[in-house]
């Protein structure tokens, strides 16, 4: 395992309102998460949880801090990368609860659409689809339309969608909350290869006890602030 | 991959009855726009098919569909030599409720004198008036057959032939009756009538009345210089065919032209709203993937060419609807329903142009959807 961090959060602060209704949903957050890492994120309901995840996303402007994504600063007072949505095309894979899969695109061109949004060729966009299918083990279901897709099989699909491009930062919100227990550790192993094989640091936001123990880390939030890495 | 196409083909059900739904609206829109063009087209029916250059009238009226004109008959014999004249008709022109097989069929009444201007140019089915009295050619609005028998002002009249396409203003069909049965039918009192007017020292009225005497020129000649000469006589009026034609289009039929424009404006407005609307529910129902598409870095322009496309299928494929319910109804109309490529090409313009407007509202919510909105449950 590579120890250069991919993620770096430090000192990350996020303050939403002003005067007396100012709440600090963040307050000083250090956190980093290298190449190769399976770090977890929990806490309960309003610790912050989803915050810094949508901060690392860079869909939300931190108040005060640095932040630093594959070892290029991206925000410290103000962002450094003009285009926010090509980095997040570029470098970031998102991984949701409910998959988000396009429910009008079978699952090669779920994947293949992140390609082609950054520019890919329509037809080597869905080779590569089509490999990243089989790589998770759903090929069968490559021209399955979501609907039809069992809750696994569309997670699957999900994450071959955030490996499109080769993120080197993967980012999961729940991935196995709407999943079984077997499902759910089926998730995280792939998770975990990933991270593995691809190099990639995964930082996944989780309330699913049963996959604790899938992590390399898990680090616990209250009030906004890091409660305890274990 | 095209995100527009493929969204509508998955939503495909859904996307036809919308489609079929704005169809029926956009339809309404476009039958008004060609009601109201049936409604010019209809005025000027009866004129284009007597091809007259020039209309003399009684003095002091524009008649004789604006307003009653009485003239003698000999009127037309005058006019014929006139220089620049080529050949003059005499015509009466009333409404009147006739008993044919079906019921009861209001028609205008059309006297002239076979032979002379004043009949119909074409008679599609049958032949037309000879000299024999009591026969009539009917229009096809009218809703008669060959050789149906009518009864019209206590005489019973044979149709003969049939025309298409020809109404009076008002949209009651035109039947052509031979002058003499005409003046009988408009000017001739029933005998206990006639009695009393002649008790009373009136006297029977004179039957040699037309209503106008319509002519048509030689190439050569000015129909506004004839027309000049003519209005020498005191008791004579005339009218060029041009001032007829806008003495039919923006007086008689002015307030309906007025009506249907309106109405079509509001109806408009109205498809308008409810096409925004419309575009702006399918926009927001794909509220998470449009979000998502921001969260994985889709540009604006994905977002806008997403909405425009399906807005402008929309469009396409509802007033492709339109046209086909339009055109496959618009006989069954009461009145005509005109319908030329102008139309339908500036209808189709229209429809476009509502559609981009209605659009871009849905196209600036779209925008400003947060990416975060994908996130969580």
């Amino acid at each position: 395992m590579s120890t250069a961090p991919l993620v770096r959060v430090e000192g990350i602060t996020r303050i939403f309102g002003t005067g007396d209704a100012a709440l600090r949903a963040l307050d000083g957050v250090d956190l980093d998460v290298a190449a190769g890492e399976v770090v977890g994120l929990r806490g309960p309901s309003g610790s912050g949880k989803s915050t810094l995840l949508n901060i690392i996303a860079c869909i939300l402007e931190p108040s005060d801090g640095r932040l630093s994504l594959d070892g290029q600063v991206v925000w410290d007072g103000r962002y450094h990368v003009a285009d926010l949505r090509r980095l997040r095309r570029e470098r970031i894979g998102f991984i949701f609860q409910f998959h988000n899969l396009l429910p009008f695109l079978d699952a090669t061109d779920n994947v293949a659409l992140a390609m082609t949004l950054a520019g890919t060729e329509p037809a080597a966009a869905r080779q590569r689809a089509r490999e990243l299918l089989d790589y998770l083990q759903v090929g069968r279901r490559a021209g399955a339309m979501p609907a039809r897709l069992s809750g696994g099989e569309a997670q699957r699909v999900a994450i071959a969608r955030a490996l499109a491009n080769h993120p080197r930062v993967i980012l999961a919100d729940e991935p196995t909350a709407a999943l079984d227990s077997e499902r759910a550790r089926v998730v995280m192993d792939l998770l975990r290869r990933v991270a593995q094989e691809q190099q990639a640091a995964i930082l996944v936001v989780t309330h699913d006890e049963k996959i604790f123990d899938r992590f390399d880390r898990m680090v616990a939030l209250r009030d906004g602030r890091i409660e305890a890495i274990g | 991959m095209n995100l527009a196409f493929a969204d509508i083909r998955h939503r495909l059900g859904r996307f036809l009855m919308t489609c079929l739904g704005l169809g029926l609206l956009m339809g309404v829109a476009l039958s008004m726009v060609g009601i109201y063009r049936g409604v010019v087209a209809e005025a000027l029916a009866l004129t284009h098919s007597l091809r007259a250059d020039l209309w003399v009238v009684e003095a002091g009226t524009r008649g004789p569909f604006a307003e009653a004109s009485r003239i003698p008959g000999d009127v037309r014999e005058m006019v014929a030599r006139l220089p620049g004249v080529a050949t003059a008709g005499a015509v009466t022109l009333r409404s009147a409720e006739m008993q044919a097989p079906q019921g009861l069929v209001r028609v205008q009444v059309m006297g002239f004198e076979p032979g002379r201007p004043g009949g119909p140019a074409t008679v599609a089915a049958g032949r037309d008036l000879g000299g024999a009295r009591f026969e009539m050619v009917a229009d096809a609005r009218a809703g008669l057959a060959l050789g149906a028998t009518v009864l019209l002002g206590g005489d019973r009249y044979r149709v003969v032939g049939l025309t298409g396409g020809l109404v009076a203003s008002g949209g009651d069909p035109l039947v052509f009756v031979t002058l003499r049965d005409s003046q009988e039918l408009q000017f001739q009192l029933a005998p206990p009538a006639a009695r009393r007017a002649q008790a009373a020292g009136a006297g029977p009225g004179a039957l040699d009345t037309v209503n106008a005497v319509i002519a048509r020129l030689h190439p050569a000649a000015d129909p506004a210089t004839v027309a000049e000469t003519v209005r020498r006589w005191k008791h004579l009026a005339a009218l060029t065919d041009a001032e007829q034609s806008e003495v039919l289009t923006r007086s008689l039929v002015n307030r309906a032209r007025m009506q249907l424009g309106m109405f079509t404006v509001v109806l408009l407005f109205v498809s308008a709203v409810i096409i925004a609307l419309i575009i702006y529910t399918m926009t927001m129902d794909k509220l998470r993937e449009i979000a998502t598409l921001k969260l994985i870095g889709a540009a604006d322009r994905t977002i806008i060419g997403l909405v425009l496309q399906q807005a402008m299928l929309l469009g396409a494929a509802g007033y492709v609807a339109a046209l086909a319910i339009v055109f496959a109804t618009r006989d069954r109309f009461p009145r005509a329903v005109e319908l030329g490529p102008t139309e339908v090409l500036a209808m189709a313009g229209v429809i476009g142009l509502i559609c981009l407007l209605g659009s871009l509202v849905s196209i600036r919510a779209a925008l400003r959807i947060e990416p975060q909105q994908a996130l969580g449950g």
